[in-house]
């Protein structure tokens, strides 16, 4: 029943949908603003209907109702409870179900909290939401349906892939959902504007905030991937350049551009048509994304030849969406009025060469991740495209992008004073070259380049403090003064340093890591000790454990430096009967921001160990940067120049007084 | 690379093997030679996994494959020796930074081109409309807004 059930609220949904795609639309058309205000109930209804169906099969797989084909698939009864949940969206069909539920979600919460946009506004919105959610519920009725039943149902399920059990992956997939959908947002704001044919700075300040949720998301949702596959995956890589994060990390970079824009189109009534084109070319992204991810299209071109549908059905939906989209920009765009005259070096200006480093990079990574496709397909050609080329190509962008963050924000609007700025900055740049002379005397071994990139990082943070230092008047001002300046500050330019402090902080993070990671990869048996950064790290013994659904091998570790124990770690390989394979659980010790990192191979039969112990400087910063650049994020999200027009809090308050 | 494959919870139906690269037995005595082989190894693909390199990669492929490249390197060969030799067995598949030639050329050019040819548009753009044009003014508003305006205002008004 209950599978049936959550298939039957997914179909209403898709009728919910199909009405809400059409009926506001004649509804703008006629000025008639009941219609127009259907797309709010069927907004608010859809998210009803798909959050039911999600439900369903959430409690499909916690019941372990192994009738259903995709519970049978990926569950099983011993599962714990955590990971039957999370297994939900560890499949294709189920986190497909996760992908329109939360596009239902955003589509719910314009129709809730859009009260100050203009009817017609909101209508168009919703509509075109509602066309991208038509889509991809068909997509998951006709070939991805999760609530599929096993003719004769088997008594124990298959379980979920071993690696997926945990807690990194039971957050990621949402927090990225939520940010590569969130984007759909900006693109239905920039397709109801190109059909409305008026686009103005207030539309950019309805834009930004569902711009900035979606890219907080995907922020952290791209740096939790990456911590889990630093801890899971048993040798301490954190990025890989495989198509599937390019996948997540192409939306970001024009997700980026994107804010970056917006805020000059809301400020300065410029770049209005770049704001649009970028809107339609970041939720492009995500669709490709999608596409990548769910084809099958990267594993290799003839598993996709071979089983094309689901395939196809998206390439469909991209090319549809994507086209639709870019044709409508290209025979709109030009009707759009330019305002905003600006110097080449402004704030304007440099928000324009944020724009084309993060736009130039994102080609770099598409390309880098579909040529080999493309090479294949039609010349026959098999090449790869890996981790050495984008170091090659990616990097120096994000060089000349990292230098250049530090003026953007102290830069005048309409016209900037660079001599000016660059005097400004003088103190920072001393610091970043101090940095670099340190790091250089002190390094031992690594590239001549990584003390230049610690100082370039270095800069980038004392630049964030310089622009936040200058605003409150720290230093030439009393300090009451100061603390009162710095409260008045917008919460904007406080997001403003601390996003960008956190790159130079990953930065710093990255080179360290890459630079100096120390390893040693050995044999063990009990009592060995291995040396490695200044620790002594002993094999005290081997234990074997029973877990829920997997037995698991225990090694434990005496880690000492100078004679004093420090810690015992405890890194351990699991294996799982059900699917026949094994994890890696690495062992993890802190030590301010670096981390002594092992874990375990496979052991012969004398007892020993296969070992591989890293010593991680400085990693923790990697992931550091991209927290404080969503906590910017989050605090220019909660700005007031955001939060003015929205629900009026003293209306609110009215309300809640009893009757006088 | 299957990696984060799994992150977005993908290919669940592959085996995921515990990841251990490099093995103990395989290293060569000669730390320079070492590094050597560690640094072409991150430079080639292991060929059964997914844009994997072989430095990466447990599978038995990669193995053999960072066995031959220290045998290349213990026989004398250089680093451009040891990614021909390989390249002439398996293909341009092999390397993970695909070489410059006819067909990879849009590929390495592209970024440099995009960079210098958007960069000058852009400046040219710029200047011309700053030097040009007067400020376009904003549109004028809808009735709708303009009501919304009044009321906005009057809201203000009472509340003083």
């Amino acid at each position: 029943m209950i599978a049936e059930s959550g298939h039957y609220a997914l179909v209403l949904a898709l009728g919910l949908a199909l009405i809400q795609s059409i009926v506001p639309l004649i509804g703008a058309r006629l000025r008639d603003a009941a219609l127009m205000n259907v797309a709010r109930s069927t907004a608010l209804a859809q998210l009803l209907f798909v959050g039911a169906s999600f439900v369903a099969l959430v409690m499909l797989h916690v019941n372990s109702d192994f009738s259903v084909a995709n519970v049978y698939e990926n569950s099983h009864s011993m599962k714990p409870l955590l990971y039957k949940i999370t297994g939900v969206w560890g499949n294709h069909e189920g986190s497909m179900l996760l992908w329109v539920s939360i596009l239902a979600l955003f589509g719910g919460l314009v129709a809730a909290f859009g009260n100050n946009l203009p009817l017609s506004l909101r209508a168009h919105v919703l509509a075109v939401q509602a066309w991208v959610a038509s889509a991809f519920y068909l997509f998951i009725l006709v070939t991805s349906n999760p609530f599929l039943r096993i003719a004769n149902p088997p008594i124990e399920g298959r379980d979920l892939n071993p690696v997926l059990q945990d807690i990194g992956l039971a957050v990621h997939p949402p927090m990225l959902y939520l940010g590569y959908v969130g984007f759909s947002i900006s693109f239905s704001f920039a397709i109801a504007a190109l059909m409305e044919g008026r686009i103005d700075a207030a539309w950019a300040r309805w834009v930004r905030p569902w711009t900035l949720v979606a890219w907080i998301f995907l922020t952290l949702g791209i740096a939790m991937g990456s911590y889990w596959a630093y801890y899971e995956l048993g040798w301490g890589g954190w990025w890989f350049w495989d198509p599937v994060e390019n996948a997540s990390l192409m939306p970001w970079l024009s997700g980026t551009a994107l804010l970056h824009s917006a805020l000059v189109m809301e400020k300065r009534n410029a770049l209005k048509v770049w704001t649009i084109l970028l809107s339609i070319l970041t939720f492009s992204l995500s669709l490709l994304g999608t596409f990548l991810v769910r084809s099958g299209v990267i594993t290799s071109v003839h598993a996709f030849a071979t089983d094309p549908t689901r395939g196809v059905f998206i390439l469909l939906i991209l090319c549809l969406f994507i086209g639709g989209s870019l044709s409508l920009f290209a025979g709109r765009a030009t009707s759009l009025k330019q305002g905003g005259l600006f110097a080449p070096i402004s704030r304007e200006g440099a928000l324009v060469l944020n724009n084309l480093l993060l736009t130039v990079a994102c080609a770099v990574v598409l390309f880098g991740t579909l040529y080999p496709l493309a090479m294949e397909m039609l010349a026959d050609f098999k090449m790869s495209v890996g981790a050495p080329f984008y170091n090659l190509t990616f990097a120096p962008l994000f060089v000349l992008l990292l230098l250049a963050v530090p003026f953007g924000p102290m830069l005048a609007w309409k016209r900037g004073d660079l001599l000016g700025v660059t005097q400004r900055l003088l103190a920072a740049g001393v610091t970043g070259l101090v940095a670099v002379a340190i790091v250089w005397g002190w390094a031992r071994g690594g590239s001549a380049l990584a003390p230049l990139a610690i100082g370039l990082g270095v800069f980038v943070i004392a630049g964030a403090v310089t622009d936040i230092v200058e605003r409150t008047g720290l230093v030439r001002l009393p300090f009451a003064t100061v603390l009162h300046r710095a409260r008045g500050l917008p919460r904007s330019a406080w997001g403003t340093a601390f996003a960008h402090a956190g790159l130079g902080v990953a930065l710093i993070g990255i080179v360290c890591e890459t630079t100096w990671n120390s390893e040693h990869i050995a044999t063990m048996k009990q009592n060995d000790v291995a040396q490695i950064a200044g620790f002594d790290v002993k094999l005290d013994g081997l234990l074997q454990r029973q877990g829920p659904n997997f037995r698991e091998m225990i090694a434990q570790f005496n880690v000492s430096r100078d004679g004093e124990t420090l810690s015992v770690m405890t890194p351990s390989k699991r294996s799982f009967t059900t699917r026949g394979s094994s994890t890696t659980e690495a062992a993890l010790l802190t030590r301010g921001a670096s981390q002594l990192y092992i874990s375990l191979g496979d052991a012969n039969a004398e007892g020993a160990i296969a070992v591989r112990i890293y010593y991680k400087p400085m990693v923790l910063m990697i992931w550091w940067g991209p927290v404080l650049m969503a906590f910017g994020g989050v605090l220019s999200l909660s700005d007031r120049r955001l939060r003015v027009g929205a629900p009026k809090p003293a209306r609110a308050k009215q309300r809640l007084q009893p009757a006088e | 690379m299957r990696r984060m494959m799994a992150a977005f919870a993908l290919l669940t139906l592959l085996a995921w093997p515990a990841a251990h690269a490099v093995q103990p037995d395989e290293i060569m005595s000669d730390p320079a030679k070492e590094a050597r082989a560690r640094e072409l190894s991150r430079e080639l693909r292991c060929m059964v996994c997914q844009n994997q390199s072989i430095d990466d990669s447990d599978a038995p492929l990669a193995r053999d494959l960072r066995l031959l490249v220290r045998e290349r390197i213990g026989a004398g060969d250089s680093n451009s020796q040891v990614l021909d030799f390989l390249v002439a067995r398996y293909g341009e598949f092999v390397l993970l930074k695909p070489r410059f030639e006819r067909q990879t050329l849009v590929l390495w050019l592209l970024g440099p081109l995009l960079l210098i040819g958007g960069g000058l548009t852009l400046w040219l753009q710029i200047r011309r409309r700053a030097q040009s044009g007067a400020d376009v003014p904003a549109p004028p508003l809808t009735p709708d807004e303009q009501a919304r305006l009044a009321a906005l205002m009057s809201d203000e008004a009472k509340s003083r």
